[in-house]
């Protein structure tokens, strides 16, 4: 599939450009000493940042900085120390409950309901314009109407999630059973299977690639909705680390978490990558 | 013929001390020694344990005589003592373990460090309190009951149980003040030349709600220097934590926001502390511990606990020798968050200003329960002269339904804190006296208000 690229030539290429990437940062955020500021009285400077001491503001942390800090983190991934102080492995622990939760009911409801719009044309003309409307609306705006209505914050974090992941699953498992090809509907006729019994034996396996397809696209957007829906309800949850962070301007803790989201994301991502490999078919 | 239970009071209004008054009688004159209010509803409670069906009691009471008949059965029943433990609300809390939200300013000190520094748990009471992402949600997990008490800004109550900015009122009474003054203007390191509010036409600046003791402050403060801060300038509502991220964004020219974030701004280089707002009302209320209005008669003794845990704490971190111990107790991962140094420079009140100086203010921060009708009535002035209210205002029955001064003055003397002989005062607010007895002439007399 890579086109006879070697993988270690490609992964040798990878490491350069994250080593050089790495190297320009930590360059780029070096403090530039020289002295230049006023003398400061110190005990003007005693209560201070240390930039804020030299006359500057707080700098980005560099990689070593953030690696020193990583090291820190993943040293003790599970504590808990009262409800406001919680280890990172904690942390996305919780949003992959919560995006487990918000997926699973998605899926369950967005499966069979595909399911029947995609064997109905009325049915699927008909709900097609309220699923267009409602596809594009942003996590964060569902997100007060239903911590509104639902009057409890976790169930309104997982409420945000199942709308969100809710279409993609949807439409494409409505695609992929309206077109399942004709002649094996009209074989399984002839062979005079019932709705339920080609339901199940023809439609299903036929539209299994589209329909997984549609849950892979729909957990990478579970897992983006996640964060934001955190960072708004707080309590725990990766999202809201990051929230906590930001409040202490920590940004180099903000880095460590967007590297966590990505890879978390990305396993997710292969995990269901397996599933699709598994129902896949070849003519 | 079943016992009907019926409140040991005939009163039409249950007072929350659990007697029933005539209206306008004040609970906190009831007597703690148990005789008054408290002694007969524990004598009737004894006297319907001792005989439970209604018309035996009815039949002795009348052959014997109610006196006769306590003195009976005093001897078998402690009475006087039953009285007096009711009375001191001694009773166990009806709920022990409760929620209560905070956001991470050190307005909360109070209702934090009563966590770790243990005045929730002397009191018999375990209660998580936990970190909120911002007011509007901290509003609405209270409304739905996912915290038994809140911190909030002491208009948010206030807003609540007159239905502005939510869908139906929602009763919620502010039962102390967490902090007094406590608050700055932060501004940008640009406009250091900039210290005239004459000179803010077109600032962008951040408060941390609409309902907020900031909002109403930022506002008349421009509006002293004749800017309408509908139309001069922009005043947006930012989470506090997320004031300084803005600042250093260059997202806002300045906040009027609370501690620790003004000191953090200086701490990271970002801003200057332009005035504390001491400057414009000393000893102004800021937050509140909130709860929901019907805790009194529900859960009247957790109710009391949690009432003596907060007002002991905020006694305690009124005094300027334990400030340095509070600050080492909240600027934790678990409750600030914050460089220790940042919280320990806005309890002491030596502080970097961002502008070269030491500053040495020892009330820049302040801790007093007692919440004074009177800061309610001018909070109303404000929501009023700024449109967030409409109409006629009932100043005085608001403040006096909202703001708990009865219920905090129990807990304070109980405490043995000395308590204000009526709840209402004259304040100094702009170097004006604010009468809270003429709180329409106070609004009119303003040339910028929008109604």
């Amino acid at each position: 599939m890579s086109g006879g690229v070697s993988f270690w030539r490609s992964a040798g290429l990878s490491l350069l450009i994250l080593a050089l990437f790495l190297g320009a940062w930590e360059i780029a955020v070096m403090p530039i000493s020289g002295g230049g500021g006023a003398a400061l009285d110190p005990e003007y400077a005693a209560l201070l940042g240390q930039a804020a001491a030299q006359g500057g503001t707080t700098p980005m942390p560099g990689p070593s900085a953030i690696g020193v800090r990583l090291f820190e983190l993943l040293s003790d991934p599970f504590y808990v120390r009262g409800p406001n102080d919680q280890g990172i492995g904690v942390q996305v622990a919780y949003s992959l409950l919560r995006v487990g939760a918000g997926f699973g009911l998605a899926a369950m409801v967005a499966i069979p309901l595909g399911f029947v719009i995609g064997m109905s044309p009325l049915l699927n003309a008909a709900l097609n314009p309220f699923i267009q409307v409602l596809r594009p609306v942003s996590p964060l705006a569902w997100m007060p109407l239903a911590l509104y209505s639902i009057k409890d914050s976790a169930i309104s974090a997982v409420f945000v999630i199942f709308i969100c992941s809710i279409w993609p699953m949807l439409l494409n498992t409505a695609f992929g059973v309206a077109t399942v090809r004709r002649e094996w509907l009209n074989v399984a006729r002839t062979l005079e299977a019932g709705r339920w019994r080609t339901a199940i034996r023809v439609i299903l396996p036929a539209a299994a690639p589209t329909i997984v397809t549609g849950m892979r696209i729909s957990i990478g957007i579970a897992w983006l909705v996640i964060v934001a829906a955190e960072m708004l309800v707080g309590g725990t949850g990766i999202g809201y680390w990051v929230w906590n962070q930001w409040n202490n301007l920590s940004i180099a803790d903000i880095v460590i978490a967007i590297l966590m989201i990505g890879l978390v994301g990305l396993a997710l991502d292969r995990l269901l990558g397996l599933g699709a490999r598994a129902v896949a078919w070849r003519e | 013929m079943a016992f009907h239970p019926r409140p040991p009071s005939r009163g039409a209004a249950l007072c929350p001390c659990g007697g029933s008054h005539a209206s306008g009688f004040v609970c906190d004159a009831a007597p703690t020694d148990g005789t008054g209010a408290f002694g007969e509803v524990a004598q009737e409670a004894v006297l319907r344990a001792a005989f439970p069906k209604a018309a035996t009691r009815r039949a002795l009471i009348k052959a014997v005589g109610a006196g006769t008949l306590f003195a009976a059965l005093d001897s078998v029943f402690p009475l006087a003592r039953a009285r007096e433990a009711m009375a001191q609300g001694g009773g166990a809390p009806e709920k022990r373990d409760l929620k209560v939200g905070f956001i991470p300013i050190t307005c909360a000190t109070p209702i934090i460090m009563a966590d770790p520094m243990g005045f929730y748990r002397r009191n018999g009471l375990n209660v998580e309190v936990i970190r909120t992402a911002g007011w509007a949600v901290i509003r609405d997990k209270s409304i739905a009951r996912e915290y038994d008490a809140s911190h909030m800004l002491c208009p948010m109550p206030v807003a609540m149980s007159l239905g502005i900015g939510v869908a139906q009122p929602v009763p919620w009474s502010v039962a102390a003040i967490e902090n007094t003054n406590g608050q700055a203007i932060t501004l940008a390191n640009k406009h250091k030349e900039k210290r005239e509010p004459k000179d803010w036409r077109g600032f962008r600046f951040a408060v941390p709600f609409d309902f907020s003791i900031h909002n109403y402050l930022l506002r008349a403060y421009v509006a002293e220097a004749g800017l309408d801060p509908d139309r001069d300038i922009q005043i947006r509502a930012v989470p506090p934590p997320e004031m300084v991220a803005n600042l250093r964004a260059d997202n806002i020219d300045g906040f009027l926001g609370p501690d620790p974030f003004n000191q953090r701004a200086v701490f990271d280089g970002v801003g200057f502390i332009h005035v504390l707002t001491k400057e414009f009302w000393d000893g102004h209320p800021c937050c509140a511990f909130a709860v929901p209005r019907g805790m009194m008669t529900e859960m009247p003794n957790t109710f009391a606990a949690l009432m003596r845990a907060i007002v002991e704490a905020t006694g305690y971190a009124s005094k300027a020798e334990n400030r340095r111990e509070v600050a080492q107790a909240i600027a934790g991962q678990n409750y600030l968050n914050q460089p220790q140094t940042v919280v320990e420079q806005v309890l002491t009140g030596t502080f970097a200003d961002g502008l070269g100086r030491v500053q040495r203010v020892p009330d820049r921060v302040n801790f007093d329960p007692f919440p004074w009708h009177s800061m309610a009535v001018w909070i109303l002035t404000q929501m009023k002269r700024w449109g967030q209210i409409r109409g006629d205002v009932d100043y005085a029955a608001v403040a006096q339904q909202v703001f708990l001064a009865t219920e905090a003055g129990r807990a304070m003397r109980e405490l043995g804190m000395t308590v204000p002989a009526s709840a209402s005062r004259t304040h100094r607010i702009f170097g004006r006296d604010f009468d809270p007895a003429q709180p329409e002439a106070y609004l009119n007399s303003f040339a910028i208000r929008r109604s």
